[in-house]
């Protein structure tokens, strides 16, 4: 009886030993991934701000502008103006009374103010 | 058996001895052993790492946005070439390899510093990842990286101004201390190297989009009217907050500090918006006469007395063109008469015509959050007498910064309550009440008069119902004014029924030389400068222009979008 318990508790230390050494070689595994990662990440972080400021770059108004002036015979853009601008309820007819500008031209005045105008 | 003890103790003399020394060697070399593999079982096993964190490179300086959260200023990671010329075996053969690499740099200071007695030696910073790569690529001992933050403004000359720039103020190998060298970068130094604050950014009022679009019209319309420079001002009336402030010759913020050997007057780190200060001429007029309103001295149709000349002690007041000997306060800005406004303002008087520009804050510097406004205090004259209220009522005697202008513009748009100009996104303080909402809304219909029927005509843009006030001011010659130069001002407030937005934009030199006789006034100068900026701008901002619907028996306005 007392022989069989020495083997059991021998046999116990030798799992319980064997379940430590795993878990400590685990451990460390993780902890080296854990730092891998760290390291991916940052870089990861640095990558995209690099990105950021690239991308912040490349769309950079005053960069978009001297691409659309060289490549323009191509793209055909126009700036916004207000005349490309409506009201659903202004009828064209009535909009088109308004005085277009002519381009590099002299630009027409309404000389009148509406009828009825009162200042809010 | 005591006979044999003897021999014992005598042998024990040597033997005894041989024995503890031998016990002493493997007492000394088990501790040895045991002490080694104390040590190993003490320390981590572990292989020796360079210390890295998962934040990256952290940035060091907090970054800078426009209104929308695009990026204007930040941080990338760089790298500093450095040097420890004792180790380099052949400074001119390391000398030959770099000199294709930076051709800026030129060889023989290559070698001066390769073979420098110094124990370190700065060869560029910062580099490019290119650069970086080939230098590494040469595999030559004695050259080392230092990492480093450099900042960085994408959208490049168009906020060059404003962002100002950087210095390195401490540098080592390891790290770089940045600090503000102008613009906003100097002004919120402290807020924008706050660690606490560095993930925040600062967001300005600024638009980019407007900004950009502002810097083009205003360089196309100084190199059509041949202006020497040229300035302008976007401002939101109910919240001060400027969304465009453009200042032209202008320099790219990524280039370093470069000589500049030209007129010191044009240099182009000169924010000509907020840092310069100019007599802005008849652009003052709608002040003196919104404060004959306010005080109720005269109303628009009040006749005022307008001779060719105005006397006044020795200083003569004359006209720039030809006007009625007799005209109402509402002509007298709508045709832009001088001596009319010496007459208003001599009816307002000093102590009242002084204490007005006060509290429009033209007596201080603006308060615009730039390092360089901080200095740029009005130009005013040492003794303020009765000829200075006179000549500062159609804008000469007193040079103030195209920024102030717009304050006070703003002010009359807001219905009177002062509007201190901010550069921060959300507004900034709010202002007392300087002119009541009656004067105000009179004064901005008479300045829509002058856009209908006055100096202003080419300012019109359908839809948008501009009002504004040119002026043309001699510029302040050694000694005297001349009739050549001229700065042409044009102060614009649109739409002028529900103001959302003032425009200041500021010729210096301009000439209309299309004609035979080459014109300098700002309505064909500025005026029409300033009513392209509005036409591209107004709509992207959400203005959407007001045409005539038809509705009921007469004539009503479309809502206003937003």
């Amino acid at each position: 009886m007392k022989r069989h318990g020495f083997a059991l508790l021998g046999l116990s230390i030798i799992a319980i030993a064997a379940w430590t050494y795993n878990v400590n070689y685990n451990t460390r595994t993780t902890l080296d991934r854990v730092e891998e990662l760290r390291i991916k990440i940052a870089n990861e972080r640095e990558a995209l701000q690099v990105l950021r400021v690239e991308w912040a770059y490349l769309n950079a108004p005053g960069r978009l502008e001297a691409l659309v002036a060289r490549y323009n015979d191509k793209l055909q853009l126009v700036p916004v103006v207000p005349e490309m601008l409506g009201a659903v309820d202004a009828p064209p007819e009535i909009r088109d009374t308004i005085p277009r500008v002519r381009r590099g031209g002299g630009v027409p005045i309404p000389r009148a103010r509406p009828a009825n105008w009162r200042p809010q | 058996m005591t006979e044999l003890a003897p021999p014992v103790s005598k042998l024990s003399t040597r033997s005894d001895w041989r024995l503890i020394l031998l016990m002493a060697c493997f007492c000394v070399g088990y501790l040895a052993v045991g002490l080694k593999m104390g040590q190993m079982a003490a320390t981590d096993p572990a292989e020796p790492r360079t210390e890295r964190s998962d934040s990256g490179n952290r940035p060091v300086r907090g970054e800078i946005v426009d209104r929308n959260g695009r990026l204007l200023a930040a941080n990338l990671p760089a790298w500093s070439l450095y040097v420890h010329p004792h180790e380099i075996k052949d400074a001119v053969a390391v000398a030959t390899a770099l000199d294709p690499i930076f051709p800026e740099i030129d060889r023989d200071t290559l070698v001066r510093k390769l073979s420098s007695r110094n124990r370190f030696e700065w060869i560029k910073r910062p580099i490019t990842p290119q650069q970086k790569k080939l230098v590494h690529d040469l595999g030559q001992p004695g050259l080392f990286f230092g990492k480093r933050e450099m900042r960085i403004y994408p959208a490049g000359r168009a906020v060059a101004h404003i962002m100002g720039g950087v210095q390195a103020v401490t540098e080592g190998v390891r790290f770089a201390e940045l600090a503000g060298a102008g613009g906003v970068e100097q002004y919120f130094d402290q807020r924008l190297r706050d660690p606490k604050l560095v993930d925040e950014p600062l967001r300005l009022s600024l638009d980019l989009t407007v900004q950009q679009i502002m810097r083009t019209e205003l360089a196309l319309g100084m190199k059509a009217l041949h202006a020497k420079g040229a300035a302008g001002v976007l401002m939101k009336v109910a919240t001060g907050e400027v969304v465009g402030m453009v200042s032209l010759p202008d320099f790219d913020p990524n280039v370093r500090r470069q000589r500049y050997n030209g007129d010191p007057a044009y240099h182009p780190r000169f924010n000509r918006a907020a840092q310069g200060r100019y007599e802005l001429g008849s652009t003052f007029k709608v002040l003196t006469a919104t404060m004959a309103l306010e005080e109720r001295l005269a109303h628009a149709g009040t006749i005022f007395e307008t001779p060719r000349e105005l006397r006044f002690g020795r200083h003569r007041i004359g006209e720039s063109h030809r006007m009625d000997p007799r005209m109402s306060l509402e002509n007298v800005i709508v045709e832009s008469s001088n001596v009319g406004a010496a007459r208003i303002a001599m009816l307002v008087g000093t102590p009242r015509f002084k204490d007005y520009l006060g509290k429009l804050g033209m007596f201080e510097a603006s308060g615009i959050e730039l390092a360089e406004a901080a200095k740029a205090r009005p130009l005013l004259p040492a003794r303020w007498t009765d000829l200075s209220t006179v000549t500062a009522a159609y804008g000469h005697g007193l040079a103030v910064s195209p920024v102030h202008l717009a304050a006070s513009y703003a002010t009359i748009a807001n219905g009177g309550v002062r509007i201190h100009p901010t550069l921060v996104a959300g507004g900034g303080r709010s202002g007392e009440r300087v002119f009541s909402q009656d004067a105000s809304r009179e004064m901005l219909r008479i300045m829509r008069e002058v856009v209908v029927r006055g100096t202003a005509k080419r300012a019109e843009v359908p839809g948008y119902y501009v009002a504004g006030k040119t002026g043309t001011a001699n510029k302040a010659v050694d000694g005297g004014y001349s009739d050549k130069k001229v700065i042409a001002t044009f102060a614009s407030v649109f739409p002028h029924h529900a103001p959302e937005y003032v425009l200041v934009v500021s010729l210096d030199e301009a000439e209309d030389r299309s004609g035979k006789r080459y014109i300098r006034g700002a309505g064909r100068t500025a005026v029409p400068v300033a009513a392209a900026i509005i036409r591209r701008v107004a709509p992207l901002m959400g203005l959407r222009p007001l045409f005539p619907t038809e509705e009921g028996d007469g004539t009503t306005w479309a809502a206003k979008s937003e």
